[in-house]
């Protein structure tokens, strides 16, 4: 970058806000996505929506591409600066503006980490739902720009449910304000969702009204030990069917039943085909009534085993398997992807399937866990980026994973987002007509595609 | 390939492991404050990757960088990946080491530190000239510099130097009656010449529970200072003459008051011998019998409790990185505090958070050591105790430093001299029998 433009930048933010040397560049011309790095040509953290806007405005009209960023911990490569340019590190937007106990709505900057939020919030007994595994370090921005999800989506939803009104910095400068405290609100164009989940390609968040729900005042967990994956999808559907909606609905498939035994020895029989982990939250005895029914359930579709958590110690003990599964798989090889395609929940046995299938046909390591209650999983492919011929079969177990969900009427993200990682597959789900449509809002906002370019909708 | 990219290369596994997720960045105290990639484990090894890959060289940009970390092992502890970045970073700053050579205030204090005699003598010095510069602090065992130290920030609180050092104060050897086994004491720079207050905690404790004590004279620096700069191999020199000099002193037990100097001895010595199995071996069979204090009285001697008098104190515990994640002893200081009488225990919030003294991180970055111990002050304060209780010197100096800074009056002071304190209050209040 010329260094009139690095001048003008230092004018806007402060010398010691933007970052130059080639040192610091490396370490942002990455994300937590294997395979994508590239150095941007500088950092530059505002701390206003002042400066933000200024800065946009600069960038417009040198057609600068600009990479808005949190903490970078998303799995799409959806902040990785492809093209050079500017990072736009958002971290010193980390205040928590209000918490509005009366209205359950709470204000805050996108710099906020997700676990502050929830820990300002807890103190009236609220939550903010959206949980990625990545919660104590992601930060509210990000995980509204890339519509993450989490543990508790199956019950509460995605990062879009919550998400009520935003500031948001346009490619021009000019700064954008939607939604608002409003629970009912159906004036307009929906602005919010169109903003939320758009990666940053068509704006700067600086501003975030969210949602806020009661906290449960009882949880209740469960696991279930299944010899046949297609009882364990049964039972899914089944849990739903009879009418309870669990706060969370885990799978782990055989592949990630044996890594996480021989990893974190919880005691989980290798030989089963799938293990059900289920918890129920609420009011404490609609809890006891629904975790009775679920048994039941379970029992009904030929669980060999269930375990109920009698205190905070059992519930402990049930979600450490799933919590060892990501770390168990990503340490049998250098290199972990862990993708997030999703199928209406019905489906689930199917895709557990197709992953094995195409672990087996292209000889890559793949162990499948995640959300079953959605229908949102984790196939995670684990490799090693340095082995050409191996990546090589990777990819293509990948596209295989990829076209088989959107076949089995699924979708490429549950709640990782789109970036460049699952780019080539958007016409496979949207159609020529989809893709047009979005990179017509895309060029009506930013016509010079200055914003994250390249990624969501491609080249415009 | 150059000598200093294969340093990088042997870990090149090592590396790939890590998968950028960002876990690291949550537990790092120096990110935390400076909130840039470059702080964190992760942007640390992806520029190692970069040297590694021919994307970058080893400058003095990368020196700062991999200078920019505490040693904390917070994020190693939290890597879901099981990557030790700790260890990685320490392997960037021996290739900066290697290729740029060492920056030249460390070389001289280096080669100072490397002649034992010289060294001692001039710490002997600073212990004599010490008042002169430095003005004692009221309430705490502290000075602050009367005139400006290169290199050291003048606001700085820290521990007089001895007048006289721990090791002249009393014999090589302390022989008892029937004594339960033999004990001997690494005592360590900062207890040897600036906290030797401690040290005599240790040796009365010790003698309290019937071990016969010896601190062989030729003992060393441990060279872990050394060995986090990034210079190996002046780290196997020290580390070799203290293998040879506590081997002289066929004690049953080797302990240390330092939860990095035990680490030392415990770890580091026989793998920084990885390539002389002879060495290594000898290494191993010190590493065996070497204990840290508290661990020593609590696992091994079952310290005596019925000696014990009443000490009234509220006391909190911080406990330094490499007792908490290096050696990973915690819970013996807390039973130690929990058997004496009239002690009042209060958990502080995350007592194994990094302080921010960081050995020598703290004199070079004083300004980012000053954030990170401000939020140590902040979680001590919130526990209305009166007293700090800690294992390592190099904490107890920053966190006094920290309590002064925050205006606040609160002590410090290691586990071990709350327990002699005990022994000392039992032997009033039960005379001689």
């Amino acid at each position: 970058m010329e260094s009139r433009l690095i001048n003008d930048l230092k004018k806007i933010v402060g010398e010691q806000n933007i970052l130059t040397s080639k040192e610091d560049l490396l370490c942002y011309a990455y994300d937590a996505t294997p395979g994508f790095s590239h150095m941007p040509e500088a950092v530059v953290s505002p701390a206003d929506t002042d400066e933000v806007s200024r800065v946009l405005i600069l960038a417009n009209n040198e057609k600068i591409p600009v990479y808005p960023r949190g903490s970078g911990t998303n799995l799409s490569a959806g902040t990785v600066p492809t093209k050079g340019g500017i990072v736009l590190l958002m971290t010193r937007f980390n205040k928590i503006i209000e918490v509005d106990d009366a209205n359950l709505v709470a204000i805050a900057e996108p710099g906020v980490i997700v676990a502050e939020l929830n820990k300002a919030v807890e103190e009236f007994g609220l939550i903010y739902p959206p949980d990625p595994g990545t919660v104590t370090t992601a930060t509210l921005g990000g995980t509204v720009s890339e519509n993450a999800g989490g543990l508790r989506g199956l019950k509460y939803g995605v990062s879009k449910h919550y998400v009520m009104g935003l500031e948001v910095v346009l490619a021009d400068g000019s700064i954008l304000k939607t939604g608002g405290k409003n629970v009912k609100d159906v004036a307009g164009y929906d602005l919010t969702k169109l903003f939320t989940g758009a990666e940053g390609t068509l704006g700067v968040i600086t501003r975030i009204i969210v949602k806020l729900v009661p906290a449960p005042e009882a949880k209740k967990s469960m696991m279930a030990i299944f010899s046949n994956l297609d009882n364990a999808g049964k039972a899914i559907a089944a849990i739903i069917a009879s009418k309870v909606i669990p706060a969370t609905l885990e799978i782990l498939d055989n592949a990630t039943i044996r890594t996480v035994e021989d990893y974190a020895k919880v005691g989980l029989p290798i030989e089963a085909e799938a293990v059900l982990l289920i918890e129920v939250d609420g009011i404490p005895e609609v809890v006891e009534k629904e975790a009775a029914k679920v048994t039941e359930v379970l029992k009904a579709n030929h669980a060999d085993k269930i375990q109920v958590a009698q205190d905070a110690a059992e519930r402990d003990k049930i979600w450490a398997a799933r919590r060892a599964a990501l770390p168990a798989l990503a340490k049998l090889r250098p290199t972990t992807f862990t993708e997030d395609a999703t199928v209406p929940r019905s489906k689930v046995p199917d895709m557990i399937r197709a992953v094995n299938q195409a672990a087996a046909k292209y000889n890559v390591t793949i162990g499948t866990f995640g959300h079953a209650g959605d229908g949102n999983l984790h196939p995670t492919i684990v490799c090693d980026l340095r082995d050409k011929a191996e990546m090589e079969r990777v990819y293509q177990a990948m596209d295989e994973i990829f076209t088989t969900a959107i076949r089995l009427g699924g979708t490429l993200s549950g709640e990782h987002g789109i970036g460049l990682g699952k780019l080539k597959y958007m016409e496979d789900q949207f159609g020529a007509v989809g893709i047009r449509t979005m990179r017509t809002i895309k060029k009506a906002l930013d016509p010079n595609c200055i914003l994250n370019p390249g990624k969501l909708v491609g080249e415009c | 390939m150059n000598k200093d990219k294969q340093l990088l290369a042997d870990i090149e596994d090592a590396i790939a492991n890590c998968m950028k997720c960002g876990n690291c960045m949550e537990v790092c105290p120096v990110y935390k404050e400076i909130q840039s990639e470059a702080a964190v484990a992760r942007g640390k090894i992806s520029l190692i990757e970069a040297v590694l890959s021919g994307n970058a060289q080893i400058t003095e940009g990368f020196d700062a960088r991999m200078a920019m970390c505490v040693s904390c092992k917070a994020c190693a502890a939290k890597c879901p990946c099981g990557v030790k970045a700790d260890e990685l970073i320490l392997r960037g700053r021996q290739a900066a080491v290697k290729a740029r050579g060492l920056n030249p205030i460390k070389k001289k204090i280096f080669k100072l530190l490397a002649n034992r005699t010289l060294f001692d003598l001039a710490l002997r010095m600073a212990g004599l000239f010490g008042p002169l510069q430095m003005k004692k602090l009221p309430g705490h065992l502290a000075v602050v510099a009367r005139f400006p130290l290169p290199g050291l920030d003048r606001r700085r609180v820290l521990a007089p130097f001895a007048s006289t050092p721990l090791r002249s104060q009393f014999p090589e050897t302390m022989p008892i009656e029937k004594p339960r086994m033999k004990v001997a004491f690494f005592t360590g720079c900062t207890i040897n010449y600036v906290y030797t207050d401690i040290g005599r905690a240790v040796i009365n404790v010790l003698k309290a529970n019937d071990a016969e004590i010896t601190m062989p004279a030729r003992q060393h620096c441990c060279g872990t200072p050394v060995y986090m700069a990034g210079d190996v191999e002046l780290a196997k020199i020290f580390a070799k003459h203290n293998i040879e000099t506590f081997e002289r002193a066929h004690a049953d037990y080797i302990v240390a008051a330092c939860g990095s100097c035990a680490e030392a001895f415990k770890i580091e010595y026989p793998e920084l011998f990885d390539d002389d199995p002879e060495l290594q071996a000898r290494a191993k069979k010190l590493a065996v019998k070497t204990y840290e204090i508290s661990e020593f009285l609590v696992d091994i001697v079952k310290f005596r409790k019925d000696k014990l008098g009443p000490i009234n104190a509220a006391v909190t515990m911080h406990d330094p990185c490499h007792m908490a994640r290096g050696i990973k002893v915690t819970t013996q200081p807390r039973a130690i505090l929990a058997a004496i009488p009239g002690v009042s225990f209060i958990e502080m919030k995350e007592p194994a958070r990094c302080c921010g003294a960081g050995g020598s991180f703290s004199l070079v970055h004083y300004e980012v050591a000053r954030k990170i111990n401000d939020r140590k002050i902040a979680d001590i304060a919130a526990t209305a105790a009166d007293t700090v209780a800690t294992s390592c010197g190099s904490c107890r100096m920053h966190i006094i430093d920290g309590l002064v800074q925050n205006g606040k009056t609160q002590d410090c002071v290691h586990v071990v001299q709350l327990l002699a304190k005990a022994y000392e209050a039992g032997k009033v209040s039960t005379p001689a029998k």
